[in-house]
This record gives structure tokens, sequence and C-alpha cells, in this order.
């Protein structure tokens, strides 16, 4: 603790606490919120593509009309 | 189905074989975790740099601590937007589909850091010029910036097909690139409330060694961080555009029982 003399005086960040807090706060919220989204993104895909499969299974490489439903 | 031979396998030991995005998927999924492990690892050090190793600001008291996410949140909204533009320009060249399908991996993250960087900004602003916003040039160009990224966004998202969504995009990624020099300039060609820059290449940066070391160390974790996102976006969004090849089925097969 180099530069606080107590963790009240690190939290209270020298009277800016909104301001600084409020920062960090939003900063590692939308960090999380992103991570969520592209692990819960992957995840779905998986699922969604995997049930497409079963439906029309794609032997030809080709497009199936039935497709279309799930996109 | 598409027929480029360009991004299709087969370029034996030429770089251009991690254009195929059958050989990309895999380097990213392998890559991701450990470009995620290095941010934790940097924004840990930077952050304990940032509260207890640097100092007081003489001027501003505590509340400047803003600056280790303001900063490297506002570079990184430049830079992912040049990356995006410089994939855009590769994509339309080279007609490789994997340029495109980066340039849309990195746009949300983008828009993230843009949104971080004008909030922190918004909130440092409020205690030491007296207003959460004002229309300086280099706050107003930052916020075109965030509608930029929204604006590619919507639209590489609006349009049905794919190579047209890729094309659109492109355009603005390109046309909107314009602006990054803009705001990066703007507190030297206008009178701005911001202030200049605090770090430059060609003089002594403003700042204490301490509180620079750690703001370096934010922007590099910041960094890391949107390899690891990006990677692991572009990953379904390659899945997505491949979901007719063998290899997507198999992968998908694999996949089966975890997800």
């Amino acid at each position: 603790m180099m530069q606080w003399e107590s963790w009240s005086a690190f939290w209270n960040m020298g009277g800016a606490a909104a301001f600084v807090w409020g920062s960090y706060a939003v900063t590692a919220l939308l960090i999380g919120a992103e991570l969520i989204l592209v692990l819960r993104r992957r995840r779905d895909t998986v699922r969604r593509l995997l049930r497409l499969r079963r439906v029309a299974p794609v032997r030809d490489g080709g497009r199936r009309a039935t497709e279309e439903i799930f996109e | 189905m598409m027929t480029d031979t360009q991004d299709r396998p087969g370029h034996g030991r030429s770089i251009l074989r991690f254009a195929a995005p059958q050989v990309f998927y895999p380097v990213a999924g392998a890559l991701a975790p450990w470009f995620a492990g290095l941010a934790a690892v940097l924004a840990a050090v930077g952050l304990w740099i940032g509260f207890f190793v640097a100092p007081t600001d003489f001027q501003q008291g505590e509340v400047y601590r803003v600056i280790f996410i303001h900063v490297p949140a506002a570079w990184m909204s430049m830079l992912i937007y040049l990356v995006m533009a410089f994939w855009a320009a590769v994509g339309l060249v080279m007609n490789t589909r994997l340029s495109f399908m980066m340039a849309q991996a990195l746009a949300p993250t983008g828009a993230m850091f843009c949104f971080v960087a004008l909030w922190t900004g918004a909130l440092w602003g409020r205690p030491t010029w007296g207003a959460y916003w004002v229309w300086d040039a280099r706050l107003t160009s930052q916020l075109l910036l965030l509608f930029l990224y929204l604006g590619f966004i919507a639209l590489t998202q609006a349009i049905e097909d794919s190579r047209r969504a890729d094309r659109a995009g492109a355009i603005i990624a390109l046309v909107g690139a314009v602006n990054v020099p803009i705001i990066y300039f703007s507190v030297q060609w206008w009178n701005t409330l911001h202030q200049g820059a605090s770090v430059s290449l060609t003089r002594a940066p403003s700042m204490a060694s301490t509180m620079l070391a750690g703001m370096l160390i934010m922007a590099l974790a910041a960094w890391a961080y949107t390899f690891a996102v990006a990677f692991w976006r572009v990953r379904s969004l390659i899945l997505e555009r491949e979901r007719h090849t063998d290899w997507v089925g198999a992968e998908l097969e694999a996949q089966e029982g975890r997800a």
C-alpha cells in the first residue's frame, strides 16, 4: 500500500470515488458482457448448425431449402 | 457455393495458407486462450501499478487514475478501426473471405473500447473541466467513430447475402478510416478543451514514469484482450460461413457432446 494510508482512503480516491470507480465498474461490466456474449454465440452457433445438419444433411455441398427456416 | 481458389488450402508453405478459414480456425482457437491469459496478467500488473505504485497527480489529485483505462481504450478504438479498414482493403483486393470475417469479428470490440473511451472521458471531464461533455473536435470525432462502428455492425448484419454484406461493410470501414487521423491530430489542429497527447514518439512523455508504465501495460492488456475476443468471435463466423463444408461437419460432430 504505497500510495494509501488505509483501505478507506483507497476506496475514497481523494473524493473522486464516483468518477474513478464509475469508470472502472462500467469498463469491467462491458468486458464481462462481451466475454459472455462471445462464448454464448459460439455455443448457439454450434447448436444451430448441428440441428440444421440433422434436418437437412449436407452430402453434396448444396444448399437446402429447409435451411432458411433456421436462419 | 463460393469457389474462390485463393483462400482454399493448397498454398503449401506460403503464409497465404492462413487465409483459408479451415486452416485459420484451429490456429485462432489455439491462440485465443493464450492472449486471454496474457491480457489478464497484464491487466493485473497494470492495475497494480496504476493504483498502488503511480503517485497522486499534483494537479488533478486521484481522479487522473481514470487514465489507465481511458487512454488504452481510446488508442484501441482507433487502432481496431484501422485494422478493420486494413482487412477490408485486403478483402476487396485479394478477394479473401477470411479478411472480411476478421473485420467483422473486430468491430464489436472496437465499438466497446470506443464507448469506454467516451464514458471514462465524461467521468473524467466532469471533475476536471466541469462538464461531462463538450462539443470539441476530439470528443466529437471520437463520437463519430462510435457511430461508424455501429453503422458497420448494423450494415453487415442487415444484409442477407454475405458477399454483399462484406463489400458494403468494407466501404464503411475504408471511408470511415479517414476519421481516425482526424481524432488523433484533433488536439493539434484545433483548439480543443481536451489536452494534447501525453505520449509522443518525438519528445519525452509529460507524465511520471510509473504513470506511463501503468498506462502502456494497460494498453498491451487491451491489445491482447482484443486478439483473444476477435479470435473467438471469428471462429463462430467461420463455422457459419463454411457450414456446407465437410470439415465444419466434422468439427460440429466433435463439439456435439459439449455444446
